[in-house]
């Protein structure tokens, strides 16, 4: 009943979702109907949601996708780990956003009117979408009596949040796309807009940096690899509208304060989004093979293609008729704080141009016969490694820039004492790993660089959106000093353990007290329980290998101890077949790994500082 | 150079999850080679590891294999030409520089002079005030 | 003029990413280099007549339906199927052969899958047509369908018969 109440949602939603679309001069329609279709696609996914939760097993998405033995939160969490329902979720999340921006008090009628019927046409093309060719409405006549369960790697925590934050946020950027597609169709692209647009760009990059770092922390300590980017197509997926909507911000923020670079800061709008479409096809499309990507057929791929073309193309031919149009603002000097943003947004830009061919040059080797290459993270660290240094270099200086005309010799002088006390902290690092001393080198310039003007500011009134700048910038040079850390400096012992070995890693003596058997929901384990000395603390490390035996798999729970920033990262393995006691075990130390996750959260907490400023929000 | 490659290769290298005790080789310098090529190569029947990680039959028997060439005296291209020469360059993590992938490697830093360029256009043309 | 750049850039992107999907190609299927070079030493098939090399395994569940369509082939084409034992062991495949019949000329064990990475294979059954002169010219992946037998191998194998 409930599910049939869903399916009939989606159907009125789609014709809404029209409604929407083609008020664009209907200033009173178009809101109201932004309010029906988040209404009615609510109801459509919370009956989904409803069908999960009690194992509705007349659904076929559900049958497809659980098992009644899973707990109820991973019950749930597999509405969206699925082809179909996370569709579901898409449109939603996008709805949503258009019920935000149907109630925004700072836009015009008008605006509103023009933004909302291009985010009904995107609405109606992924209703569509859903209701052709990805329904996870359809039954099955007689209900199965159980469902095929599902994969558990995804039976985690981390898997309930990762999924709706990353579409929080690359759906979050049609706000941007509409906005600006919208200023585009009226003209009117200037600082007032660029202030208005900014709540809605930062909110969606904050959902997107949080499901990114979530994601990259999840893979960490689920996958058993201590490994936390992969640069597989789908993760590259979620990368690309990052960098742009990153770039967006900055030149956001000069077009808000100068006036200029507005046709940039347009075109950027439009392409996050282009961006997050684009990873749409590519995970559902069949077009790369991927650890994430949903299993589909080609013909859904051409569908989104299609949708593709019809909103990126159209985006991109308004583009080109009326950027023309948009006057120029003020000019500023090489040596000048506009000059440093849109440096970084070049930066960022060819950031985004190297993963985007990183990801697709395959696809289209393999679509001009050209044979096959793989691309592999080989590729992006030495393409993007050098890029870095010029990059985080800027990120350091460019808050001593002054707008407009800045000068060199009063910039050099301020950065002196940064630049100082980064060699300070290079000094008592250990000298035989150079790309570890390059991270920290640049990690530390942008920290004490940071530092430096922040000092400087902090007994004037600067706004919370200027500490939110600081915060961030201190994640992201967090970030690289972590990242240079767990790699470079990392240990590992992998061998055979009997009970009562030792092994020693990175100053922690480890003991194997023997290997246990314990249940689950849904499995079984096989628990190895170790007693880590180290110096003074004592403690129990106990990692486990797991058997699901409806979905016949096995996976591998890893047990971590966090010690300082770094993290003691414990595996074990297979079971020696002749002496039933012996266990393969790896041990990994990975130093300040704790700063690459904490680095994306400080990111993540700088951009909500920002967000959360009213001072910037009464200029709008 | 050959050092400074193969510092920037042990990047993001502090995995490994399927590599066995029983075939790690005796001498430190020669399975550190032996991590390092694995690395750069793709477990074709997996979804995006390397053979370092994976835990898939033929992945070990690559990882015995590359171990074995490298006792045998041969040399790093060696090892990787070996293996590509059975499996193809889909197999290399790593693409190789020739005619087909010569937009690959040079995109990067097109798209930055490009951008350097339209930048710097802009701004002169925009002059200061 | 630059203004029509993204525009223009991102047809191209359409259009290379509908190839693929329009010709229905598989991203997961690469194909081999051994294709066109020389057959590797084991299993020895001697020149003068193409052949069929035949990586199987007693253990694999889809070699047991090709064995029937391979004895046919070589019926038909009067050619000899050479079959190269994967991981195996050799009273697992007494018990395999009796079972499904032989349709090898010859089986080469190959207990540690060494002879199988010298064909490039990912896993079994994969089945190859080698010409008069050793030369690889095609590789199968997959087990031998009779839909794969007549649309492929049998035309392949006339022609190169020639």
């Amino acid at each position: 009943m409930i599910t049939e109440a869903g399916h009939f949602a989606l159907i009125l939603a789609l014709i809404v979702s029209l409604v929407q679309a083609t008020a664009g001069k209907n200033t009173a329609l178009a809101p109201r109907a932004g309010v029906w279709l988040f209404a009615l696609l609510s109801v459509s996914f919370l009956s989904l949601l409803h069908a999960y939760a009690v194992s509705d097993f007349s659904v076929w998405n559900v049958v497809s996708n659980s098992h009644t033995m899973m707990p109820l939160v991973y019950k749930i969490a597999a509405t969206w780990g699925n082809h179909e329902g996370s569709m579901l979720l898409w449109v939603w999340m996008l709805s949503a956003w258009g019920f935000f921006a149907a109630r925004a008090k700072n836009i015009t009628p008008e605006f509103r009117a023009r933004a909302l019927s291009f985010q009904g046409m995107i609405a109606f093309g992924f209703i569509s979408f859903i209701l052709f060719t990805s329904n996870p409405f359809l039954r099955l006549d007689p209900p199965a009596a159980e469902g095929l369960g599902l994969n558990p790697i995804l039976q985690d925590p981390a898997l309930a949040l990762h999924p709706p934050l990353l579409y929080a946020g690359y759906v979050g950027f049609s706000v941007a796309f509409c906005f600006a597609m919208a200023a585009m169709l009226e003209n009117k692209v200037d600082a007032a807009w660029a202030a208005r647009l900014r709540p809605w760009v930062l909110a969606a990059w904050i959902a997107l940096t949080a499901g990114i770092t979530g994601g990259s922390f999840w893979a960490y300590y689920e996958l058993g690899w201590g490994g936390f980017w992969f640069w597989d197509p789908v993760e590259n997926a979620s990368l690309m509208p990052w960098l742009a909507g990153t770039a967006l911000l900055h030149s956001i923020a000069v077009l808000e304060k100068r006036g200029t670079l507005k046709a940039w800061t347009v075109f950027l709008s439009v392409l996050a989004f282009s961006f997050s479409l684009l990873g749409t096809f590519l995970v559902r499309s069949g077009i790369l093979t991927s650890v994430h990507t949903f299993a589909t057929d080609p013909a859904r791929g051409i569908f989104i293609l299609v949708l593709l073309t019809i909103a990126i193309g159209g985006a991109f031919l308004l583009y080109a008729l009326r950027a023309p149009a948009i006057k120029s603002g003020a000019g500023f000097k090489v040596l000048s704080r506009e000059t440093a943003l849109l440096l970084n947004n070049v930066f960022l830009f060819t950031f985004c141009v190297t993963v985007f061919m990183g990801t697709l040059y395959p696809v289209f080797m393999n679509a001009l016969d050209l044979g096959s290459v793989s691309v592999g993270p080989p590729y992006y660290r030495a393409v993007l490694l050098p890029m870095l240094i010029p990059f985080a270099l800027l990120m350091g200086a460019a808050p001593y820039m002054a707008w407009q005309r800045g000068d060199a010799a009063t910039v050099a002088k301020k950065l002196v004492i940064p630049f100082l006390l980064t060699l300070l902290i290079l000094i008592p690092l250990p000298s035989h790993h150079p790309v570890a001393l390059l991270g920290f080198a640049l990690g530390g310039w942008i920290v004490w660089a940071t530092l430096g003007d922040f000092a400087r500011k902090m007994k004037s009134n600067m706004a919370l959106s200027y500490y939110g700048m600081i915060v961030a910038h201190l994640g992201f040079a967090f970030l690289i000093m972590g990242v240079a850390a767990a790699t470079q400096w990392g240990s590992e012992k992998i061998l055979w353990m009997n009970p009562g070995d030792r092994v020693e890693v990175a100053g922690h003596t480890l003991a194997f007290l023997g290997a246990e058997t314990g249940l689950g929901p849904g499995y079984n384990a096989d628990i190895g329980v170790f007693g880590v000395k180290d110096g003074k603390k004592e403690f129990f490390m106990a990692p486990e290998k797991r058997w699901y035996p409806v979905a016949q798999k096995e996976t591998s729970e890893v047990a971590l101890h966090l010690d300082g920033f770094s993290l003691l990262y414990l595996v074990m393995g297979e079971q020696d077949k002749e002496h039933p006691q012996r266990r393969v075990v790896r041990v990994y130390h990975h130093p300040f790994v704790a700063w690459i996750f904490g680095g994306g959260f400080l990111m993540w907490f700088g951009g909500l500082l920002s967000f959360i400023d009213r001072r910037r929000k009464r200029h709008a | 150079m050959k050092n400074l490659f193969f510092i920037f290769l042990l990047l993001l290298s502090a995995h490994a999850y399927a590599v066995e005790p029983s075939e790690m080789l005796p001498d430190p310098a020669l399975e550190a080679r032996a991590r390092e090529i694995s690395q750069n190569l793709r477990c074709l029947v997996c979804q995006g590891q390397d053979i370092d990680d994976s835990q898939a039959d033929l992945a070990g028997d690559l990882r015995r294999l590359v171990r074995a060439r490298i006792t045998a005296g041969d040399t790093d291209a060696q090892v990787y030409g070996f293996i590509k020469a059975r499996y193809g360059d889909y197999v290399l993590m790593n693409p190789p520089l020739e005619g087909r992938t010569a937009l690959l490697w040079a995109a990067p830093l097109l798209a930055l002079c490009a951008g350097l360029g339209i930048a710097f256009l802009f701004i002169r043309k925009n002059g200061g005030s | 003029m630059l203004k029509f750049l993204p525009l223009g850039i991102f047809l191209l992107l359409a259009v290379l990413l509908a190839l693929p999907l329009l010709q229905g190609k598989d991203p997961s299927f690469i194909a081999s280099p051994m294709i066109g070079r020389q057959a590797p030493a084991s299993p020895k098939i001697p020149r003068g007549q193409p052949a069929l090399v035949n990586v199987f395994a007693s253990w694999c569940v889809s070699c047991r339906e090709e064995q029937a369509i391979l004895k046919d082939i070589a019926k038909e084409e009067s050619i000899a199927v050479y079959g190269l034992d994967y991981k195996d062991t050799p009273p697992a495949l007494k018990k395999f052969l009796s079972a499904t019949g032989n349709p090898f000329r010859d089986v080469t064990p190959d207990e540690d899958g060494r002879m199988g990475i010298d064909w490039g294979i990912t896993g079994v059954p994969e089945t190859f047509v080698v010409d008069k002169d050793g030369v690889i010219r095609y590789k199968y992946a997959g087990p031998i369908t009779q839909d794969v037998a007549d649309t492929i191998l049998h035309p392949m194998l006339a022609e190169l018969k020639q």
